[in-house]
């Protein structure tokens, strides 16, 4: 049959199995939106207040899912919204589609009104992206942008579509659902040689990180280290993936990882590093990282290996298969020195428990609260660390952070995509920072009643800079007091939501327990006091002999 | 680490913005490349890059996995030393008169260089070689005094009866 290029695209869409896209009409995707309202029964559009909403929705809906998020923009100024999104889910892997309008092909290049090189400004932070000159390439290269966008190491990619091409016609025939590519088996060299390397040692530690999400390899971890009784950390990417509680568990590390967990790592004698990339904000002195142990890279990107950390044995392959196959041909083993030694970082943790600390006291009591399946969501700042730290994760994929960008903003946009993902309530703990880039999105929630629950931890500062000048700028708080006079509780009514607030444990308790029965989105204000800190913390570059682990310690 | 300088063959798709991909890349992974000839080959759908840069064996891994993940890289070879074969050209401008013509032309003997374009004031010259032959061609010029020149970058191919693709 033959379609025109704008029935094609949402057409290619749907045979794809997409179901949901988040996105912003405008003048060069008009064609794609006429087709998106008559085809409304076979696909949902979401219409966000912003398109950098619209982007990190989509990254949300991908990050709950596993399947990939679409987002549409129109051209200029719709398209360059979508920068950060698209760069926050470059930086964490996560396969996005999104798809822009572009002026016609014989006008590119004349600096048309919102004409803009998409394709040239988000060169860097996509995985790649296309100009769809011809209306014959366009159903393959949307189903292509699909397949490089899922394969290996996910990522997006962007597709930028001329208006020309959107009203062309041509032949449209469907086809099956692209399946990923195969990635490589794991090498029997390198598994035995693991293997090897394991048998060695004594103090073996085992660190995933997004990767191992990506993957969903949470269960061959844990089996693995309870055959060769290794302890688990991970990456704050990899949270979600292990029970918080399970056993051999130790939490995140990195720069304000938990204590035992950091502190087991720097001591181990083998690492084994399973979908991690050694971001700084993990290793911190990236030469002098736990220079002491050997270490066991696997990662599904060559390019990982040897990037940041130079490792005994690098392997690039599929992380399960690897997984399965140590497993099979690892010898057990026990550890029993390692274990107590361990057991002792975790005493000398539980000392450093702070009591009545308020940001704690709330995230477990969200832990308490929510069903297990709940997605928790956060924007960028001390209530990310805090929620990451505290919270009680029971369910794969329940945690969505901007882990890489580290983008304020993001929490928003993600928690309504995540939520759409789900199918189910989403919690979205943000900061009155954060908040302040992204409440416009309260406006999209109440719209579709999206089942979405919101604690600000309002603290009338920065938290998170204020805390770096607390420690390394002599309390120099240079523009990070806001002392705004927004009242978030009026803001969420004047929206259309319902708001709160809330200043202590049992407060807090009583309005989220309302708030999370709500049907629709609610907003908690949480006054939290300006100088509370994010404890451990890693000196950024330094290592991790030296935490910081009380606010007299001096940096 | 020891930098030393590396010559590396990427066969890639023919089309509008590879290279701009392949050298955005470099801009933002930092590698400082020396020398960098693109050109047709064989096969009409695919253009070869070939390019020279500094650095030490992690810079060079890097390098090479990182061309790897781009969707338009077909391959990427590093041509080795021992077994590739290294030619860039040089077009030279130089100055002439009729005191040094003679030593001119004995440089142009010496290095197999020819006289492209000749007038009373200026010679222009052609010379191929590797880089170092290069180099010494220019040094040998300096003093007759060059007006301007142009290299083009090297590009390299492996002996033997394999290509690039076939490996």
């Amino acid at each position: 049959m033959k379609l025109s290029g704008a029935e094609i695209v949402v057409e290619t869409l749907i045979e794809q199995n997409v179901k949901t896209i988040f996105g912003y009409p405008g003048g060069t995707v008009l064609d794609i939106y006429d087709q998106l309202y008559k085809k409304s029964d076979r696909i949902t559009h979401v219409l966000t207040a912003h398109e950098q909403g619209a982007a990190h929705a989509a990254d949300g809906y991908a990050r709950a899912t596993g399947e990939i998020g679409v987002v549409l923009a129109t051209s200029g100024p719709g398209a360059t919204n979508l920068v950060t999104g698209i760069a926050t889910a470059h930086l964490d892997s996560v396969p996005l589609l999104a798809i822009t309008g572009n002026v016609a092909n014989n006008l590119i290049g004349r600096d048309c009104f919102q004409e803009i090189d998409i394709s040239g400004v988000t060169l860097p932070i996509t995985k790649h992206n296309f100009i769809v000159h011809n209306v014959e390439d366009l159903a393959d290269t949307i189903r292509e942008a699909i397949k490089i966008a899922k394969s290996g190491r996910p990522g997006p990619v962007l597709v930028d579509i001329p208006k020309d091409i959107q009203l062309a016609k041509c032949e449209f025939s469907y086809k099956a659902p692209v399946t990923k590519d195969e990635n490589e088996c794991a090498p029997d060299e390198a598994v035995k040689e693991a293997a090897r390397m394991i048998a060695e040692s004594s103090r073996p530690y085992i660190y995933f990180g997004g990767g191992a999400v990506r993957a969903g390899a949470g269960a061959l971890i844990s089996e693995l280290a309870d055959k060769i009784d290794a302890v688990i950390g991970c990456s704050l990417m990899g949270l979600s993936e292990l029970p918080t509680k399970l056993d051999r568990f130790l939490g995140m590390q990195g720069m304000h990882g938990h204590y035992a967990s950091s502190k087991a790592m720097a001591k181990s004698d083998l690492i084994i590093c399973i979908g991690v990339r050694f971001s700084d904000r993990s290793t911190g002195d990236a030469q002098k990282f736990s220079a002491g142990a050997r270490k066991i890279h696997v990662d599904i990107d060559a390019a990982e290996i040897d990037k940041n950390v130079k490792v005994n044995l690098g392997v690039s392959c599929d992380i399960s298969d690897f997984l399965r196959k140590l497993i099979d041909v690892v010898d057990y083993k026990r550890n029993p020195n390692w274990m107590n030694k361990v057991a002792k970082l975790r005493e000398q943790e539980a000392e450093f428990k702070v009591e009545n600390f308020l940001p704690e006291q709330a995230i477990n009591v969200i832990s308490d609260i929510v069903d297990d399946d709940t997605e928790i969501v956060t924007d960028v700042g001390q209530h990310q660390m805090w929620t990451a730290q505290f919270f009680d994760f029971k369910k794969k994929r329940t945690w969505i952070s901007s882990g890489g960008l580290g983008t304020m903003g993001f929490g928003m946009g993600a928690a309504i995509g995540s939520s759409y993902g789900s199918g189910r309530r989403s919690v979205l703990v943000t900061g009155d920072g954060s908040f302040g880039m992204d409440l416009t999105e309260l406006a999209t929630a109440v719209t579709y009643n999206v089942p979405l629950t919101i604690v600000v931890m309002n603290n009338s500062v920065l938290g998170m800079v204020r805390q770096l000048q607390n420690l390394f700028y002599n309390k120099v708080y240079s523009n990070t007091t806001l002392d705004r006079k927004t009242d978030f509780v009026k803001l969420a009514e004047a929206f259309g939501a319902k708001g709160f607030r809330a200043s202590n444990e049992e407060e807090f308790r009583n309005v989220f327990e309302e708030a999370y029965k709500l049907p629709g989105p609610a907003v908690i204000d949480l006054l939290i006091d300006k100088d509370e800190l994010v404890l451990p913390m890693l000196k950024p570059g330094g290592t991790f002999d030296h935490l910081i682990l009380d606010r007299e310690d001096k940096a | 680490m020891n930098k030393q300088s590396y010559v590396i063959a990427a066969f890639v798709e023919n089309k509008s913005g590879v290279l701009m991909r392949v050298t955005s890349m470099f801009n933002r992974r930092g590698f400082n490349i020396d020398t960098l000839t693109v050109g047709e080959t064989e096969s009409p759908e695919y253009s070869r890059i070939t390019l020279t840069f500094s650095g030490d064996q992690d810079d060079l891994h890097q390098l090479v996995t990182q061309l790897q993940k781009l969707y338009n890289v077909k391959k990427v070879e590093v041509i080795s030393a021992e077994i590739g074969i290294r030619r860039e050209l040089l077009l030279i401008k130089v100055k002439n008169s009729s005191e040094t013509r003679g030593d001119l032309r004995d440089a142009v003997d010496v290095f197999k260089a020819k006289i492209v374009d000749y007038s009373a004031e200026a010679m222009c010259l052609e010379v191929t070689g590797d880089s170092t032959k290069i180099d010494n061609f220019i040094d040998n010029m300096k003093p007759f005094g060059i007006i301007e020149m142009c290299r083009t970058g090297i590009v390299a191919l492996e002996r033997g009866s394999e290509s690039i693709l076939s490996k």
